[in-house]
């Protein structure tokens, strides 16, 4: 190594320092804040997409059943409101058609609404239920719609590795009322920002449940998707994978398209 | 000759079921998905029927069909449905019947949609009595609680606003509401003679009825408001010149309906009120209540629901019978959020004055993934004579439904 090449290295490993000095007087929570928000706005611009899923329920004894849905979201830019979604069940046949249409809240409950196509009813319902299980799964509904970055405080934790890459962990504490848990910690990881795993805390603090983020791929070269969830409750032994289908991404949703009166005209 | 049917029946419906559970094979993706079920029902009647003609036999069989073809083209604007059902009942004729629950083709543009054909649409919110719900014809025969409907013929225009929803009704042709026959439980003590009715309007069952509605929401609030212009749904039950037979008469009317229901926490707060112009005079009905729901009971997975509802109606003895003229409705639900949407539904409708009373249970659980069994027990208690449910006061009774879904 000459001269010139350990004063280039002196200046290189100074002006990094430097570079990262910032990030040194950051508080915890706000490199965590940091972190998750980089996290969400990577997915920033994806407009409206369109997704089949099944969900196969497994108890504790492996015993299996399944349903199949399909999901639509609509981005709602503006980060002090939440997105819009809506959820179609196909099988099991006895409730093929029923629907779920939220317009998420950031820290005010949820809009909600329930189609049950036997007697064509829409009916409001309470969004109090954040940590109830979604659909006899161990999802619980705020695990659907809690994906929105404010409706959290967060504390950046470490960095580790995480399977073959290197993951920021960052813990985060649910704003909104009603939640199941005291707390939640994230892998995200540092090559493309995305989710890899999150344990959940219950309310007494201790671990419940764990879900691991699998199967990632792009769409429209921006856009990463897991294509497989899993979730096993540590305390029951029961556990939920979500399969989904490919995405679609710019179908044209709009507005009108999650309303109410469009829950009856969906099949 | 019934017990033989009854073997026939039983012998041959798992094979039946299995054949129609064959033709599930349509993706659900492609322009056309076909779909339905097949149902057994099983009931016990706790008592001797009331009236001489009615059947004896304390146990009832019947067996259900309703088969879904739907279709909706490539680019998604257009869909079409075709719903038939049909069922047979061992005692009572008038109950072994066939109906277009749908066959439609709509139009969907931005921001309008336009339907025409036969369909079925609900409007309400409360539990224990749907009140504003007026569309379709109740197909009573099926169940006494009036859930089930008919299907209605109607062009739909509906046009979505940022405001809300606007939805415009014409129904070129009216339905008559199914009734038991002589053989049948759950009747007064004359027989309907249904399918001849008499009607205020010369056109008859030809009368195009109107209705307009507008529905939306407000924050927390849902709301829904409609006007109704044409032939009653309800009938008013005559005499007939042979006197043998009652003949139901539908008269014209104008009816303004409300639907609000305010969602706080975990409260349902809800409105449901009628101003009629019937048959000799304008009166008003409504019924109000709330459900409250304690979510993972005991950090179980499970809801408890508590319903409480008042039901109103100041309308005289000429206009159609109500039985929910001065009722307190009170109820539970018992969500287990299981894997198999177990879910249990009690409740009774007291009458404040008469205090008759209804007893109402429904359980449902499904098995694998495409066996649905239901649980039905529904009693009568303190009713007199002169009161209206004193004709079913003996059809007590307990329903077992197994449903084959494909």
């Amino acid at each position: 190594m000459t001269q010139l090449q350990i004063f280039g290295a002196t200046v290189l490993s100074v002006v990094s320092l430097l570079g990262a000095l910032p990030a040194f007087s950051q508080t915890p929570e706000e490199k965590g804040f940091d972190v998750a928000a980089r996290s969400d706005r990577s997915d920033r611009g994806f407009g409206d997409s369109e997704a089949e899923m099944t969900m196969v329920l497994r108890n504790a004894a492996g015993q299996e059943s399944s349903r199949s849905m399909y999901f639509s979201t609509l981005e709602i830019p503006d980060e002090s409101v939440g997105d819009k979604s809506l959820v179609l069940f196909s099988t099991p046949k006895d409730i093929e058609g029923t629907a779920l249409l939220s317009h998420a809240k950031i820290l005010d409950p949820d809009d909600q609404w329930l189609y049950l196509p036997a007697l064509k009813r829409v009916k409001r319902i309470s969004s109090k239920n954040k940590s109830g299980p979604f659909v006899g799964s161990e999802f619980a509904f705020e695990d659907f719609t809690a994906s929105e970055l404010n409706k959290f405080s967060y504390k950046y934790l470490r960095e580790e590795p995480c399977g073959d890459l290197q993951c920021d962990v960052v813990e985060r504490y649910p704003r909104y009322e009603n939640s199941g848990y005291t707390k939640q910690i994230s892998w995200v990881d540092t090559t493309e920002y995305q989710i890899r795993k999150i344990e959940f805390y219950d309310r007494r603090d201790s671990l419940l449940k764990e879900l691991v983020f699998e199967d990632y791929r792009k769409y429209d070269d921006k856009f990463w998707r897991a294509h497989r969830l899993s979730m096993k409750n540590l305390q029951t032994n029961k556990s939920t994978d979500l399969v989904y289908g490919e995405y679609k991404f710019g179908v044209g949703l709009t507005d009108n398209d999650f309303v109410k009166g469009r829950l009856s005209r969906l099949r | 000759m019934k017990d033989t049917v009854r073997q026939l029946i039983l012998g041959w419906l798992p094979a039946l079921i299995l054949v129609a559970g064959a033709g599930n094979a349509m993706a659900a993706d492609s322009g056309w998905d076909f779909s339905g079920n097949t149902a057994l029902q099983l009931r016990g009647f706790a008592q001797d029927a009331l009236w001489p003609e009615q059947n004896s036999s304390d146990a009832e069989v019947s067996v259900s069909g309703e088969w879904e073809v739907r279709w909706r083209s490539d680019d998604g604007d257009q869909r079409a449905s075709f719903i038939p059902f049909a069922r047979w009942d061992e005692n009572d004729e008038e109950r072994t019947h066939l109906d277009l629950r749908e066959a439609y083709w709509a139009y969907e543009g931005d921001p309008f949609e336009l339907l025409v054909g036969i369909n079925k649409v609900f409007w309400g919110v409360t539990e224990s009595v749907h009140l504003v719900d007026i569309i379709n014809q109740t197909d009573l025969v099926e169940d006494i609680d009036q859930e089930d409907k008919l299907g209605q013929p109607m062009v739909n225009l509906a046009v979505q606003q940022d405001w809300g929803l606007i939805t415009l009704y014409v129904l070129p042709y009216f339905r008559e509401r199914t009734f038991p026959g002589l053989d049948g439980r759950f009747r007064a003590p004359l027989p309907v003679d249904w399918d001849d009715a008499d009607y205020e309007s010369g056109a008859k069952d030809k009368h195009v009825d109107m209705a307009l509605r507008y529905s939306h929401y407000f924050g927390d609030v849902d709301v829904g408001l409609y006007y109704f212009h044409g032939t009653s749904r309800e009938p008013r039950l005559l005499l007939a010149d042979n006197g043998r037979e009652l003949k139901p008469f539908y008269d014209q009317i104008d009816q303004v309906g409300l639907d609000l229901q305010y969602t706080q926490d975990a409260w349902l707060w809800k409105l449901e009120a009628i101003l009629r112009d019937g048959f000799d005079e304008t009166f008003m009905a409504s019924v109000a209540g709330f459900e409250y729901t304690f979510y993972q009971v005991n950090e179980s997975d499970a809801d408890i629901g508590v319903l409480l509802e008042y039901q109103y109606d100041e309308r005289s003895s000429q206009e159609p019978l109500t039985t929910a003229d001065n009722d307190v409705f009170a109820g539970v639900r018992w969500s287990l959020n299981d894997a198999q949407d177990t879910a249990v539904l009690a409740g009774v409708v007291v009458d404040k004055k008469t205090s008759e009373t209804f007893f109402n249970l429904e359980a449902e659980r499904r098995f694998g993934d495409s066996v649905f069994l239901e649980l039905r027990l529904r009693a009568i208690t303190n009713s007199e004579q002169d009161e209206p449910l004193y004709s079913f006061s003996r059809d007590d009774y307990i329903q077992l439904q197994l449903s084959r879904y494909f």
